[in-house]
Protein backbone atom coordinates (compact mmCIF):
# COMPACT_ATOMS: atom_id res chain seq x y z
CA UNK A 1 0.00 0.00 0.00
CA UNK A 2 1.53 3.33 -0.98
CA UNK A 3 1.46 6.54 1.07
CA UNK A 4 -1.35 8.12 -0.96
CA UNK A 5 -3.58 5.10 -0.36
CA UNK A 6 -2.76 5.18 3.35
CA UNK A 7 -3.48 8.93 3.47
CA UNK A 8 -6.89 8.45 1.85
CA UNK A 9 -7.82 5.64 4.22
CA UNK A 10 -6.62 7.65 7.25
CA UNK A 11 -8.74 10.63 6.21
CA UNK A 12 -11.73 8.33 5.71
CA UNK A 13 -11.33 6.90 9.22
CA UNK A 14 -10.98 10.32 10.88
CA UNK A 15 -13.78 12.03 8.95
CA UNK A 16 -16.70 10.65 11.00
CA UNK A 17 -15.19 12.27 14.13
CA UNK A 18 -14.42 15.68 12.58
CA UNK A 19 -16.67 18.41 13.95
CA UNK A 20 -15.10 21.10 11.79
CA UNK A 21 -16.56 19.90 8.48
CA UNK A 22 -15.30 22.99 6.61
CA UNK A 23 -11.72 21.85 7.21
CA UNK A 24 -12.37 18.62 5.31
CA UNK A 25 -12.18 20.41 1.96
CA UNK A 26 -8.70 21.82 2.67
CA UNK A 27 -7.00 18.86 4.34
CA UNK A 28 -3.27 18.32 4.05
CA UNK A 29 -0.72 16.07 5.74
CA UNK A 30 -0.09 18.99 8.13
CA UNK A 31 -3.71 19.27 9.29
CA UNK A 32 -3.89 18.88 13.05
CA UNK A 33 -6.41 16.24 14.07
CA UNK A 34 -7.62 17.99 17.23
CA UNK A 35 -7.24 21.68 16.45
CA UNK A 36 -7.95 21.79 12.69
CA UNK A 37 -10.50 19.02 12.33
CA UNK A 38 -12.17 19.65 15.68
CA UNK A 39 -11.94 16.03 16.83
CA UNK A 40 -12.79 15.43 20.50
CA UNK A 41 -9.54 14.30 22.18
CA UNK A 42 -11.35 11.36 23.79
CA UNK A 43 -12.06 10.10 20.26
CA UNK A 44 -8.36 9.74 19.46
CA UNK A 45 -8.43 6.32 21.12
CA UNK A 46 -11.29 5.26 18.83
CA UNK A 47 -9.38 6.55 15.80
CA UNK A 48 -6.21 4.65 16.74
CA UNK A 49 -8.28 1.48 17.23
CA UNK A 50 -9.80 2.09 13.79
CA UNK A 51 -6.26 2.32 12.33
CA UNK A 52 -5.39 -0.99 13.98
CA UNK A 53 -8.44 -2.71 12.53
CA UNK A 54 -8.17 -1.19 9.06
CA UNK A 55 -4.44 -1.77 8.57
CA UNK A 56 -4.11 -4.87 10.77
CA UNK A 57 -1.34 -3.31 12.85
CA UNK A 58 -0.71 -2.68 16.53
CA UNK A 59 -0.13 0.90 17.68
CA UNK A 60 1.56 1.12 21.07
CA UNK A 61 0.22 3.78 23.45
CA UNK A 62 3.53 5.67 23.32
CA UNK A 63 3.40 5.81 19.51
CA UNK A 64 -0.25 6.90 19.60
CA UNK A 65 0.73 9.80 21.87
CA UNK A 66 2.90 11.17 19.05
CA UNK A 67 0.07 11.42 16.52
CA UNK A 68 -0.84 15.10 16.14
CA UNK A 69 -1.36 15.56 12.41
CA UNK A 70 -2.77 13.42 9.62
CA UNK A 71 0.80 13.13 8.33
CA UNK A 72 1.98 11.73 11.70
CA UNK A 73 -0.63 8.98 11.41
CA UNK A 74 0.25 8.25 7.77
CA UNK A 75 3.97 8.07 8.56
CA UNK A 76 3.44 5.77 11.54
CA UNK A 77 1.18 3.42 9.58
CA UNK A 78 3.52 3.45 6.59
CA UNK A 79 6.43 2.45 8.84
CA UNK A 80 4.39 -0.36 10.39
CA UNK A 81 3.26 -1.70 7.01
CA UNK A 82 6.54 -1.47 5.14
CA UNK B 1 -10.04 -5.23 44.45
CA UNK B 2 -13.24 -6.47 46.10
CA UNK B 3 -16.59 -5.22 44.71
CA UNK B 4 -17.44 -3.59 48.05
CA UNK B 5 -14.18 -1.61 47.88
CA UNK B 6 -14.95 -0.47 44.31
CA UNK B 7 -18.33 0.80 45.54
CA UNK B 8 -16.55 2.89 48.19
CA UNK B 9 -14.43 4.61 45.54
CA UNK B 10 -17.37 5.61 43.34
CA UNK B 11 -17.53 9.41 43.65
CA UNK B 12 -21.22 9.83 42.78
CA UNK B 13 -23.34 10.05 45.88
CA UNK B 14 -27.01 10.43 46.79
CA UNK B 15 -29.11 11.76 45.09
CA UNK B 16 -27.04 10.97 42.03
CA UNK B 17 -25.81 7.47 42.85
CA UNK B 18 -27.55 4.77 40.86
CA UNK B 19 -25.64 1.69 41.93
CA UNK B 20 -26.50 -0.15 45.19
CA UNK B 21 -24.34 -3.23 44.80
CA UNK B 22 -21.89 -4.94 42.51
CA UNK B 23 -22.73 -8.63 42.26
CA UNK B 24 -20.09 -9.70 39.72
CA UNK B 25 -16.79 -8.13 38.77
CA UNK B 26 -13.86 -9.14 36.59
CA UNK B 27 -11.49 -7.48 34.12
CA UNK B 28 -14.01 -7.95 31.33
CA UNK B 29 -17.40 -7.98 33.00
CA UNK B 30 -19.47 -6.33 35.70
CA UNK B 31 -22.98 -6.78 37.05
CA UNK B 32 -24.57 -4.08 39.20
CA UNK B 33 -27.98 -3.61 40.76
CA UNK B 34 -29.99 -0.57 41.72
CA UNK B 35 -33.47 -0.01 43.12
CA UNK B 36 -35.11 3.23 42.04
CA UNK B 37 -36.54 4.64 45.26
CA UNK B 38 -40.12 5.91 45.27
CA UNK B 39 -38.89 9.36 46.34
CA UNK B 40 -36.10 9.95 43.78
CA UNK B 41 -35.99 13.72 43.17
CA UNK B 42 -36.64 13.55 39.43
CA UNK B 43 -40.02 11.84 39.70
CA UNK B 44 -41.54 15.14 40.84
CA UNK B 45 -41.17 16.57 37.37
CA UNK B 46 -40.86 13.46 35.18
CA UNK B 47 -43.82 13.41 35.12
CA UNK B 48 -46.18 15.06 37.66
CA UNK B 49 -48.65 12.38 38.71
CA UNK B 50 -47.11 9.85 36.32
CA UNK B 51 -43.56 9.10 37.49
CA UNK B 52 -41.25 7.34 35.02
CA UNK B 53 -37.46 7.11 35.30
CA UNK B 54 -35.90 9.44 32.69
CA UNK B 55 -33.81 7.82 29.96
CA UNK B 56 -30.85 10.04 30.87
CA UNK B 57 -30.96 8.64 34.41
CA UNK B 58 -31.07 5.08 33.08
CA UNK B 59 -28.08 5.98 30.91
CA UNK B 60 -26.29 7.44 33.93
CA UNK B 61 -27.03 4.26 35.91
CA UNK B 62 -25.55 2.14 33.13
CA UNK B 63 -22.50 4.43 32.94
CA UNK B 64 -21.97 4.27 36.72
CA UNK B 65 -21.79 0.47 36.50
CA UNK B 66 -20.24 -0.06 33.06
CA UNK B 67 -17.77 2.82 33.01
CA UNK B 68 -17.23 4.25 36.51
CA UNK B 69 -17.21 1.04 38.59
CA UNK B 70 -15.54 -1.18 36.00
CA UNK B 71 -13.18 1.69 35.16
CA UNK B 72 -12.15 2.06 38.83
CA UNK B 73 -11.43 -1.65 38.97
CA UNK B 74 -9.32 -1.55 35.79
CA UNK B 75 -7.56 1.66 36.83
CA UNK B 76 -6.64 0.10 40.17
CA UNK B 77 -5.14 -2.88 38.32
CA UNK B 78 -3.16 -0.51 36.11
CA UNK B 79 -1.92 2.17 38.50
CA UNK B 80 -2.54 0.64 41.93
CA UNK B 81 -5.43 1.14 44.36
CA UNK B 82 -3.52 3.77 46.34
CA UNK B 83 -3.47 6.03 43.25
CA UNK B 84 -7.25 5.86 42.69
CA UNK B 85 -8.13 9.07 44.60
CA UNK B 86 -6.01 11.00 42.08
CA UNK B 87 -8.18 9.89 39.15
CA UNK B 88 -11.62 10.86 38.00
CA UNK B 89 -13.80 9.60 35.14
CA UNK B 90 -15.29 11.76 32.41
CA UNK B 91 -18.25 10.46 30.42
CA UNK B 92 -17.20 10.76 26.77
CA UNK B 93 -19.90 9.23 24.58
CA UNK B 94 -22.78 6.81 24.41
CA UNK B 95 -25.29 5.17 22.14
CA UNK B 96 -28.46 3.81 23.68
CA UNK B 97 -31.72 2.10 22.74
CA UNK B 98 -34.61 1.94 25.21
CA UNK B 99 -37.30 -0.72 25.20
CA UNK B 100 -39.24 -0.48 28.47
CA UNK B 101 -39.95 2.14 31.14
CA UNK B 102 -38.62 1.79 34.69
CA UNK B 103 -41.07 2.82 37.40
CA UNK B 104 -40.50 3.99 40.98
CA UNK B 105 -39.65 1.04 43.25
CA UNK B 106 -38.36 -1.20 40.49
CA UNK B 107 -34.96 -2.90 40.75
CA UNK B 108 -32.73 -3.13 37.70
CA UNK B 109 -29.74 -5.31 36.93
CA UNK B 110 -27.05 -3.76 34.77
CA UNK B 111 -24.59 -5.94 32.90
CA UNK B 112 -21.49 -4.31 31.47
CA UNK B 113 -19.02 -5.96 29.13
CA UNK B 114 -15.68 -4.35 28.28
CA UNK B 115 -15.28 -3.51 24.58
CA UNK B 116 -11.86 -1.94 25.07
CA UNK B 117 -9.72 -0.28 27.71
CA UNK B 118 -6.90 1.69 26.13
CA UNK B 119 -5.02 4.79 27.23
CA UNK B 120 -7.37 5.10 30.21
CA UNK B 121 -10.46 5.09 27.99
CA UNK B 122 -13.06 2.43 28.66
CA UNK B 123 -15.93 1.54 26.39
CA UNK B 124 -18.48 -1.02 27.56
CA UNK B 125 -21.47 -2.69 26.06
CA UNK B 126 -24.23 -2.32 28.63
CA UNK B 127 -27.63 -3.88 29.11
CA UNK B 128 -30.26 -3.15 31.75
CA UNK B 129 -32.85 -5.72 32.84
CA UNK B 130 -35.89 -5.77 35.11
CA UNK B 131 -36.15 -8.49 37.76
CA UNK B 132 -38.34 -10.62 35.46
CA UNK B 133 -35.49 -10.64 32.91
CA UNK B 134 -37.07 -8.18 30.47
CA UNK B 135 -34.55 -5.98 28.64
CA UNK B 136 -35.00 -2.28 29.47
CA UNK B 137 -32.17 -0.75 27.45
CA UNK B 138 -28.94 -1.60 25.72
CA UNK B 139 -26.10 0.29 24.15
CA UNK B 140 -22.54 1.39 24.66
CA UNK B 141 -21.08 3.88 27.14
CA UNK B 142 -17.54 5.23 27.25
CA UNK B 143 -15.49 7.30 29.63
CA UNK B 144 -11.98 8.49 30.12
CA UNK B 145 -9.90 8.34 33.28
CA UNK B 146 -8.25 11.72 33.85
CA UNK B 147 -5.87 12.76 36.60
CA UNK B 148 -7.47 15.31 38.89
CA UNK B 149 -6.28 18.84 38.24
CA UNK B 150 -5.52 18.17 34.55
Amino acid sequence: MNETEIYEKVVGLIKPYAKNTESLSTLTQESKILEDLGVNSARLVDIVLAFEDEFDIEVEDEAADEIWTIGDAVKLINTKLN
Amino acid sequence: MEPSKVLEYIPQQKPFRFLDEIVELSEDYIVGRYTFKEDEYFYQGHFPGDPVTPGVILTEAMAQTGVVALGLYLTALKVGEEELPQWTTFFTDCQMDFYLPVLPGQTVTIKGEKVFYRRMKLRSKVRMYLDNGDLVAEGTVAGMGVKRGN
